[in-house]
């Protein structure tokens, strides 16, 4: 699995590539809260069009990449879900409580 | 060399004949995170050519997967070199909804005993990162059987091949 972050006015968005299991779920929640908590990013945006599987060590990044945001006052979004990252934030009842869009134009001017 | 005395051969011989019975696929491999995305591979051609549809192919990797991470994290403490091994076997159905009967997948691995506790699964209702990976094994399986046997963990995971629901009128 690859990281890689670009910068836009206020936000950080990470492209992630790859699968997210318990491999290296670790490095994204490393980079995930290193943006909250140091650098205080206002919008943080995670790209997870080419992340064709996600494990529930992955999810549990993702939640506490949420709950980092709403300790600092930011926004974590996604965009791009795979049929299966989709399926398995249905089957953990966190679908809805996530800001999540179809695509990066969309991410970015919600 | 160790010898095993006559009867505990026999006994090692009949628990190898029940594992091997109808046996399809075996994988045997260290407790490594690395390898996870190795197993997932294999368990989705698997599922491909066992004649699954594509949620379903999904949902058992999903639950070989998470059942994999458990024993990494939990039996073996995230040691990455303790053994764990896999047999994949056809089983017939056992109802008329799943006549064409299904994949028993059984994880064995040598970590201490799993407490009742272990296996019970946190309310989805609160919001906070852990506990999931038991209900995406639950929800994603038709049979989900633990037990302690010769000094192994065995998770005993079966997925019927559900034929595809037809319509009134059909």
């Amino acid at each position: 699995m690859q990281i890689s972050s670009r910068e836009l006015d206020k936000t950080t968005i990470f492209d992630l590539t790859g699968d997210i299991d318990l491999a290296n779920s670790p490095a994204v929640r490393k980079a995930v809260l290193r943006e909250m908590r140091d650098k205080r990013t206002p919008r943080v945006v995670m790209n997870m069009s080419k992340v064709r599987y996600i494990d529930s060590s992955g999810v549990a990044s993702l939640v506490e990449g949420l709950k980092a945001s709403r300790d600092v006052g930011s926004r974590f979004i996604l965009f791009g879900l795979s049929t299966s990252a989709r399926e398995v934030l249905q089957l953990s009842r966190l679908l809805r409580i996530f800001e999540v869009y179809d695509n990066e134009e969309q991410a970015l001017a919600g | 060399m160790k010898t095993l005395p006559a009867a505990r051969r026999g006994q090692a011989k009949q628990r190898n004949g029940e594992l091997n019975r109808g046996l399809l696929l075996r994988l045997e491999l260290p407790s490594d995170p690395g390898l996870l995305c190795a197993v997932r591979g294999a368990v989705e051609r698997l599922t491909e050519s066992f004649g699954f549809s594509a949620e379903e192919c999904r949902a058992v990797t999903r639950a070989v997967d998470e059942a994999l991470t458990n024993i990494i994290r939990h039996a073996y403490s995230g040691r990455p070199d303790r053994p764990i091994e896999l047999f994949f076997r056809a089983v017939e159905g056992q109802t008329d909804q799943n006549a064409s009967g299904g994949l028993e997948i059984l994880l064995c691995d040598r970590g201490p005993a799993i407490k009742p506790d272990q296996m019970c699964m946190r309310a989805l209702e609160e919001v906070k990162p852990g506990g999931l990976g038991l209900h995406f094994i639950q929800q994603s399986m038709d049979v989900v059987e633990y037990k302690r046997a010769n000094g192994t963990n065995r998770l005993r995971l079966v997925k019927y091949v559900h034929a595809p629901k037809q319509g009134v009128n059909s």
